[in-house]
């Protein structure tokens, strides 16, 4: 059904030199097939005339220009819809101020009190989920969202600690986002200082053994200068999951002094909210002893230690590997070539961590291009759901009902409660429950039975319940939106179903048919 | 029927080469499995983040216990939040009050230093090793549970195994089919695909497709078998028509109505997280007891729900390593090794904690920080599979196929006939 043909190798050479300036159209036309992979990957699958065009311009030239976004502008409509976002545009202190507003009125504890505060909440969480499912619905900029995406889960933080409620939409936006195709060293560096990393992995807590607060409110006061204590949290993740892997080669020991060496990296509420300052070091609490990490001595220099620390560790081989082989993971194959990992990560030691080369090279891989890998990788809930609505070209005014679906599916967005975050792997996701569900999704979606259209019903009654309900054979809701055409989702994914499938769809009367084509196990895959 | 000079070192890897489960799974046509087979059930929990086993089973009668935990370790029994005397060493945590009848009538056990043989404290490698039953080694490419359900008499069903959940759990994943439900209501309700048309439109779609026939086959009998079973309305008699506490207690209320309505089930897996307390985990009250208080309910409600089925019925309880003995600086703990395993059931010899206990002392804890695993945590699930589910060594290796661990020295059932 799928038949890539492999890329020569001068056109791997041709785009694998360094690519600084406009897009150029270095190759000529694509096939069908090999259009549909580079959509399938790089993009959340093919939107109406996407292969078509993408045919057109050739795979090559599409990959550099989703490597180069910024020559790419976004949709009028998205824009217009991200603009009326307002959480998106205040600072994360901003977000934090209205949040804990709303919490102190917890011991106000009448049903408008609770209402407003139900309401405060609701507007952080949704409009963050908004503008991520927004952009990674319609944006052109396709393979930065599946990077931020990829990198999100990479440095997962979970939306229901505490004050990461509030500080999600900040920390995609500020210290995910402009980093995606950046230097690593860099990402690593705005997570690590993103209150909602030091909150979730609780680093913010952390200080040398001998703080004592002894009454004297530190910098952020209340529960922060009351700890005194070493926080190994953060220390041991960001090895394990965020730099070396867990076999890249650390002991206990070196867990133990990387927790020592960032002591003192918090962050104060107050300062953000007055003067916009989202980290800072608090040398009062910083162990001043000396340390020894991974083999080196370390000298005594406040912060600078664990700026070291992280200029070690973005640059360590095992780091290059690690990322690498999740890379591989992600856009070829859930067991990818162990040669494609190590050309990735020596490019990857190369450039010192430059992602955007190291994804050169991978997209110009024979690996990726082999037919073989085509196909192969079975969608995640996020992929799976947002590759249909795509497909199907529905207009999307309110989340909620793809927010319950998610949610239902076993992948809430921003809802992964471990550091490690969402796998993507068919080990992960498939199941026969999930075969089911996803089922029940589709026919929903392509027979208009999801409220997208925030104007028809009121939103808050949307969500996990309204789409449980839904899921009954009983509750037989009608039609809220048009239904998808079947004739229109069989172009919109050329090759993408096999000729068996589309007899079957073709055989099936006409209200079920755009239901069979999302419910195939030819669209779970990608 | 003892067997306890057993040689598993012979035997090192052998399971890897034996297709487990293909026999069993080939026998399915020949029709459902019999009560008679399924008859004792085995229950597994898993808390995922690595609960503070400290603070479950605390041996407030160490001296130490207090002096390590100065804001966190539990009050001793009788003191506003105290601990729940269990044998005038160890005492249980409060929120698990619920608990303590099963405790008085001898059907909860305890192993204290229990758990993995490897040294890590990364969550998600002690997790793997905990559910593949294969400490230290990463190729294993099925769960325990799944082998075992390979491994047991009579036929086997895809709903033989179920886990409750959107995923499929590593420790049931393998070759022997099992399934998954939804937690809540949403698990046993009808689908689009109880609309006849609807299913089988969908049935010709993946009938003859190779990767996901199979799936969608199971999942299309389990959904029937469970539908059929779930007897809501059953559940909201039972419950007077008051609502159901969320989350676990109302899964296990389930759980026990799956049971006790559908003869084929024989296992469950539910997993539950949140235990991961770097911070604030708070003593007798706080965030753990949040956590702990919904357990101990949930377990308790499984266990008078299951009615006389509960005596055919082991439960364990376990999590993937123990937190550090000592508070950190922000009164929480850090990842540790030993921990507590749980194992309640109308056959437990309970009303005792077991395992090998050595006290809190500086040289006694592991690397002067961790309670040290004494007990290996195969050692009790293959005594749960031999006397509860009836294995041979045989099959035991193919369960546990590791290299030579000791058998645990003590007896978690009483002997009857």
């Amino acid at each position: 059904m799928r038949n890539l043909t492999k890329i020569p190798g001068l056109l791997v050479l041709l785009i694998t030199v360094n690519i600084c300036a406009l897009p150029v159209h270095a190759a000529g036309p694509s096939t069908e097939a090999e259009a549909l992979h580079v959509l399938n990957r790089l993009a959340y699958g093919p939107r109406p005339g996407d292969i078509e065009r993408v045919k057109k311009m050739g795979v090559d030239a599409y990959i550099e220009q989703q490597l180069n976004p910024q020559f790419l502008p976004l949709p009028d409509g998205l824009q217009e819809k991200l603009k009326s976002l307002d959480v998106m545009s205040q600072s994360a202190g901003s977000v934090l101020f209205d949040y804990q507003k709303a919490l102190k009125n917890t011991s106000d504890e009448s049903d408008a009190a609770q209402k407003k505060r139900r309401e405060l909440v609701g507007r952080i969480i949704e409009q963050t989920a908004e503008s991520r499912l927004y952009r990674a619905i319609e944006s052109s900029h396709q393979l930065e969202e599946v990077m931020v995406d990829f990198w999100f889960n990479h440095f997962n933080v979970f939306n229901g600690k505490g004050l990461d409620r509030a500080l999600v939409a900040s920390y995609e936006r500020d210290a995910i986002r402009p980093y995606v195709f950046g230097n690593f060293r860099d990402l690593l560096g705005a997570t690590a200082k993103h209150p909602a990393m030091l909150f979730y992995l609780d680093n913010w807590l952390s200080t040398s053994a001998d703080f004592h607060a002894n009454g004297k409110q530190g910098k952020g006061g209340g529960q922060k200068a009351k700890s005194s204590g070493l926080n190994e949290n953060y220390a041991r993740e960001v090895m394990e999951l965020h730099t070396l892997g867990v076999d890249g080669g650390y002991t206990q020991k070196d867990v133990t002094e990387l927790a020592r060496m960032l002591t003192g990296w918090t962050f104060d509420p107050r300062a953000m909210v007055r003067s916009n300052q989202n980290f800072y070091f608090d040398a009062d609490r910083h162990d001043k002893g000396s340390k020894l990490w991974l083999g080196k001595s370390i000298p005594v220099r406040g912060q600078a230690e664990a700026e070291f620390a992280l200029d070690v560790l973005a640059t360590h081989p095992s780091t290059a590997h690690h990322l690498s082989f999740k890379l591989a993971q992600y856009f070829v194959a859930d067991k990818p070539a162990p040669a494609l990992v190590e050309r990735l990560a020596k490019r990857y030691l190369d450039t010192r961590g430059d992602i955007r080369a190291v994804l050169q090279t991978l997209f110009a891989s024979a690996e990726f291009r082999d037919p073989q890998n085509a196909g192969v990788k079975y969608k995640t809930p996020y992929q799976y759901v947002v590759s249909a609505i795509r497909a199907s070209d529905v207009k999307v005014q309110n989340v909620r009902p793809v927010l319950g679906v998610l949610a239902q599916l076993g992948m809430p967005l921003y809802g992964s409660q471990t550091p490690d975050g969402y796998k993507n792997t068919q080990d992960a996701w498939m199941n026969p429950d999930a075969i089911s569900r996803r089922i029940n999704f589709a026919t929903a979606l392509a027979t208009g039975r999801l409220p997208f259209d925030k104007e028809i019903e009121d939103g808050d009654k949307m969500g996990k319940k309204q789409l449980a309900k839904q899921a009954e054979e009983k509750s037989d809701r009608p039609a809220v939106m048009p239904a998808v055409s079947a004739t229109a989702l069989l172009q919109t994914l050329g090759p993408g179903l096999s000729g068996r499938s589309i007899e079957i769809v073709n055989g099936n009367p006409e209200a079920l048919r755009a239901s069979l084509i999302l419910g195939s196990p030819d669209f779970m895959q990608h | 029927m003892k067997r306890r000079n057993f040689l598993y070192s012979m035997a090192a890897g052998a399971g890897l080469l034996i297709p487990v489960g293909q026999a069993a799974w080939a026998a399915r046509a020949n029709g459902a499995a019999t009560e008679a087979t399924t008859k004792n059930k085995l229950i597994v929990i898993m808390l995922r983040g690595a609960v503070d086993g400290l603070n479950v089973v605390a041996p407030y009668g160490d001296s130490n216990y207090a002096r390590l935990r100065p804001t966190i370790a539990l009050a001793r029994p009788g003191q506003t939040d105290g601990a729940i005397d269990l044998d005038g060493y160890f005492g249980l945590h409060p929120a698990l009050a619920d608990l303590q009848d099963l405790w008085q009538q001898k059907k909860l056990a305890f192993v204290q230093a229990s758990g993995s043989p490897d040294f890590t404290r990364s969550h998600f490698d002690a997790q793997d090793y905990l559910e593949s039953g294969t400490p230290g080694r990463k190729g294993t490419t099925d769960g325990w549970m799944n082998r075992l359900l390979g491994n047991l008499p009579g036929t086997t069903t895809p709903t033989r195994a179920v886990s409750v959940g959107a995923v499929m759990p590593r420790i049931l994943s393998g070759t022997v089919a099992a399934s998954n439900i939804a937690s809540g209501a949403a698990g046993t309700k009808a689908n689009v695909l109880d609309r006849p048309k609807v299913g089988a439109a969908f049935e010709q779609m993946y009938k003859e497709n190779d990767k996901y026939a199979k799936a969608f086959s199971d999942a299309k009998e389990a959904h029937q078998e469970m539908m059929g079973a779930s007897m809501e309305k059953e559940l909201q008699a039972a419950d007077g028509g008051a609502p159901l506490p969320n989350g676990f207690p109302d899964d296990s209320t389930r759980v026990a109505i799956l049971l006790k309505n559908d003869p084929k089930i024989q296992m469950v897996f539910m997993a539950l997280g949140g235990w991961d307390t770097h911070a604030n985990q708070g003593a007798g009250k706080g965030q753990l007891a949040n956590r702990l208080s919904p357990l101990g309910l949930g377990l308790a409600n499984l266990a008078r729900r299951l009615g006389p089925m509960f005596d055919d019925t082991t439960i364990v309880v376990m999590s993937e390593f123990g937190r550090t003995a000592k508070q950190n600086g922000n009164g929480g703990t850090d990842h540790g090794h030993g921990n507590v395993m749980w194992v309640l059931g109308g056959k437990v010899a309970g009303g005792k904690v077991y395992g090998d206990w050595r006290g809190l002392g500086n040289d006694q804890l592991y690397e002067g920080r961790d309670v040290p695993v004494t007990t290996d945590f195969r050692s009790v699930l293959t005594q749960i599979c031999e006397r509860h589910m009836g294995l041979s060594d045989n099959q035991l290796l193919k369960v546990f196929p590791e290299q030579a661990y000791a058998r645990s020295s003590f007896n978690l059932f009483v002997n009857k006939a």
